[in-house]
């Protein structure tokens, strides 16, 4: 019964995305219009704001799920902190490779050392460490504790991420919907792409999720088959 | 326009990829599992 259910709802999650980001790509790439300065180029826009956001996302809910493994030592929440990690990375890949691609046109370099590029490749770079971190340990209650107090410190950068355009000097563009810069007739799209990009977030993380748990129940396996030998 | 379609390319093969690695590891898990049970079924 249970299986079934999961089964119906992932169906339903994989009709959902289908759907969303068919329509996002559809209102991203036709249904706004075109940017009186820079053209089509803006049209990535519709894509990166929505990454960006999205892997914040995964990084604090990395962050929760580390917290609570240090408090409750439970590997549910291990194997949470690591599925939203390695989601968290893909988002913000995205982000590091459209964003360059936008500025090469625009700001006619591929990359500039500005705080919010400089903190967001390092926080990108921080939970690559953190996967790496996992990779060094064998014991796995070590290796939980030890990648959750790295993932709880690896945060620390997020804040700096969100904040770098608003507290210092940057080239990059300053957050659009908060000063109302973002002209209204783009908002539609805008926030398709980012209703797409939180099924989209959901659907990744329930697998990865899955996965581990079936992991740690294979290792608990391979534990009771070594007895038995 | 070519940077356009460069930059929405990107995010698929990035997704594609992530997928794909994502069914090759479950692929390897189911697997394992049947590797196990076997080893499992021999025992009793």
């Amino acid at each position: 019964m249970k299986v079934l259910l999961q089964h119906r709802v992932d169906i339903l999650l994989f009709i959902l995305l289908f759907a969303g980001m068919s329509f996002a790509l559809y209102m991203a790439l036709i249904g706004a219009p075109t940017e009186k300065t820079m053209g089509d180029i803006q049209r990535i826009f519709y894509f990166h704001v929505p990454a960006a956001i999205t892997g914040l996302t995964a990084f604090a809910l990395n962050f929760v799920a580390s917290l609570m493994y240090v408090f409750r030592k439970n590997r549910w929440w291990d194997s949470l902190a690591l599925s939203s990690a390695e989601i968290g990375i893909l988002f913000f890949c995205m982000l590091l490779i459209t964003g360059p691609i936008w500025a090469k046109p625009v700001w006619f370099v591929w990359w500039t050392w500005s705080p919010r590029l400089t903190s967001s490749l390092v926080l990108c770079l921080l939970y690559a460490v953190y996967l790496l971190i996992r990779k060094s340990f064998e014991d796995p209650d070590r290796k939980a504790m030890v990648a959750a107090v790295f993932g709880i410190v690896a945060f620390a950068d997020a804040p700096l991420v969100w904040f770098s355009i608003r507290w210092w000097r940057d080239i990059h563009p300053s957050p659009m919907l908060e000063t109302g810069n973002l002209d209204p007739s783009m908002r539609p799209a805008l926030y398709t792409c980012m209703a797409a990009f939180l099924v989209l977030f959901l659907y990744l993380l329930r697998r990865r999720f899955y996965l581990e748990i079936m992991r740690n129940k294979i290792e608990r396996m391979i534990r009771r088959t070594d007895t038995i030998r | 326009m070519n940077y356009l379609f460069a930059a929405y390319m990107a995010i698929w093969i990035l997704l594609a990829l992530f997928l794909f690695s994502i069914h090759s590891r479950e692929k390897k898990l189911r697997e394992e599992v049947e590797r196990l049970k076997s080893i499992l079924d021999k025992s009793e």
